[in-house]
């Protein structure tokens, strides 16, 4: 475009990609640290292990009793993203198509739980859930989840939603369909691409979501992440090459859906939900 | 007979009225949602206060008394706010003309992929990392003394510094992309037409985009913030959670799950919530100040 080609402009281009490749480069550097130790027999004073191996793996899968905690895992993630995405369509839906007194008060409502930290609500609501016996339980994991959940699929939503012709659907009407019918052959067609960029965010969002589920879990309603913090909290317990590679299985889980979700989604998407609305509030 | 039909011509049937204001059978599907969203996040925090100010013993403000009187307590404030701020402004500051060269950028994709890694994968992956990383053995430290800049290594970790570099890692590709964002969304063509009029790259910069990038900024600047105020995982796992790191969100949890003590617990919590306003109302009510209009060029 409109390049200023002084030695000024230059050399302030060239420590602007200096700051990237560095932050890129330390970012890498994180994370490899990680798998490289989990492969490493033994790491003191080298740049690298002294040898490779993978029986850390087995430990850590033994030690840490992943197959149930996976198993849990993937129970509470599926069944929140279930259950946001029937609330959060339907709720956006009529976001989306009617005005009536009190809107904003609702989309406030929607937008609060995104704004707020999950700390700050999470220990009032923990505290309720355990008041009512719900704390520590597979569904007191799943309500502590859906708050950020359902929010979150009703602002992808809406703007999706509105995109979408009514007179679609008045047209449908006329030839004579019926609700179910119009909804089943016309709106869940038309809705399922945003529908599935949502619901797969949610799905990653969630197996990464720390404190709302630290806080509600128990002993066996514990996730993936919720064990590598304690994995990690009890350090000196166990090898730390076996936590890194109980590190290793939860990236490559979050990794996994994440590369899923990107073949929908542009990357900024992920952290710039729903911003026009962010703006207006 | 004939005043009755008449009335009732007047007044269509209530049916109608509704959906004359946007109230009919579409509008009861945001009811699920609302219901939820009451029962999980408005009631819990209703809960909490009233929670917050019936303490086991004492008056009605014994909790907020005993958290402002105990160094211990009222302290943390302070050492989130010491975190938190910093580390906002420099994930803001940097990012800033960052995402104004990524924006020229053609194959951006990457980059952006990057960098959402550390975002998805969350604080606790990322403490454990730097933990090693950042380590006295780690390659950190290791590239730091061979290239002579160090003669013994640093220590990152337990203190405010690991907790630092994990709210860099995990925010600036927050800020950042949250920026990006803003960035792409204003009209090259503005920029084209400051050009062709003969300003400076600096001065596009001061008088055309910063003015009409200010309210975006506000926005990350509050939504990163509220994140690093909140800091919690990394600040036990990286941090010296007895000491400088002991943030308010770890006061409030052990208040709450350590001691049992859930009053105290929702009191400090809305306490946390209370600080965060505070800042957060503190950029928006700067927004009057700003410029706000469209953020495309007009035609013709």
């Amino acid at each position: 475009m409109i390049r200023d080609q002084s030695l000024a402009a230059r050399l302030w281009r060239f420590a602007v990609w200096a700051v990237v490749a560095l932050f890129v480069v330390n970012l890498i550097g994180v994370i490899a640290a990680v798998l490289v130790n989990s492969f490493g027999t033994r790491w003191l004073g080298t740049w690298l292990p002294a040898a490779w191996t993978t029986r850390w793996y087995f430990s850590a899968w033994r030690e840490f009793q992943l197959t149930p905690v996976l198993i849990v895992t993937f129970e509470i993630v599926f069944t929140v993203v279930v259950i946001s995405g029937l609330v959060g369509v339907t709720s956006a839906y009529a976001l989306a198509r009617r005005d009536f007194p009190g809107k904003r008060l609702v989309v406030l409502a929607f937008l609060l739980p995104l704004l707020v930290p999950p700390l700050t609500y999470g220990i009032p609501l923990a505290t309720l859930l355990y008041r009512i016996g719900l704390g520590g339980t597979f569904w007191g994991v799943v309500a502590a989840n859906l708050v950020p959940a359902v929010p979150f699929v009703v602002l992808v939503m809406i703007p999706f939603i509105e995109q979408i012709d009514p007179r679609v659907e008045q047209a449908a009407r006329v030839f004579g369909a019926s609700t179910t019918s119009l909804f089943a052959r016309i709106l869940l067609p038309l809705l399922l691409p945003g529908m599935l960029a949502a619901l797969l965010l949610v799905l990653v969002r969630t197996l990464a979501m720390f404190e709302l589920t630290f806080l509600t879990a128990g002993p066996t309603s514990q996730t993936l992440v919720v064990a590598l913090y304690y994995a990690v909290f009890a350090s000196g317990v166990r090898a730390p090459q076996s936590i890194d590679a109980m590190a290793v299985v939860y990236m490559v889980t979050t990794l996994f859906w994440l590369v899923i979700a990107l073949q929908f989604v542009n990357p900024t998407q992920i952290v710039a939900r729903a911003k026009q609305r962010t703006a207006d509030a | 007979m004939a005043a009755a039909a008449q009335g009732v011509m007047r007044r269509p049937p209530l049916r109608k009225r509704l959906a004359a204001r946007g109230l009919d059978g579409t509008t009861l599907l945001v009811l699920p949602g609302i219901a939820l969203m009451l029962a999980l996040f408005v009631y819990p925090f209703a809960y909490g206060f009233v929670d917050s100010i019936t303490p086991r013993e004492g008056p009605w403000f014994a909790n907020y008394h005993t958290f402002f009187t105990d160094p211990f307590q009222y302290r943390t404030i302070a050492a989130t706010l010491w975190l938190a701020l910093p580390v906002t402004i420099i994930n803001v500051v940097v990012a800033i003309p960052i995402a104004f060269r990524v924006r020229l950028m053609r194959r951006q994709r990457l980059l952006t992929t990057i960098l959402v890694l550390p975002v998805t994968l969350g604080t606790v992956l990322v403490a454990d990392g730097l933990l090693n990383f950042l380590g006295p053995q780690g390659w950190f430290n290791r590239t730091l003394m061979l290239a002579g800049i160090l003669g013994a290594p640093l220590k990152l970790t337990n203190n405010y510094w690991g907790v630092f570099a994990s709210l860099v890692i995990t925010g600036f590709p927050f800020a950042f992309l949250l920026t990006l964002s803003y960035v792409t969304g204003i009209d090259p063509a503005v920029e084209q037409a400051a050009a062709t009029l003969g300003a400076r790259a600096r001065q596009r910069f001061t008088r055309i985009f910063l003015p009409l990038l200010l309210p975006g900024l506000a926005v990350t600047f509050c939504l990163s913030f509220v994140q690093a105020f909140s800091v919690f995982p990394s600040a036990v796992l990286l941090g010296a959670p007895a000491g400088s790191t002991r943030v308010i969100s770890i006061a409030a949890y052990q208040a709450a799950f350590e001691q049992y003590d859930h009053s105290l617990g929702a009191a400090i919590a809305i306490i946390m919530g209370l600080v965060q306003l505070v800042i957060v109302l503190a950029i928006l009510g700067l927004r009057p100040l700003f410029y706000r209009g469209p953020v495309a060029g007009t035609k013709g």
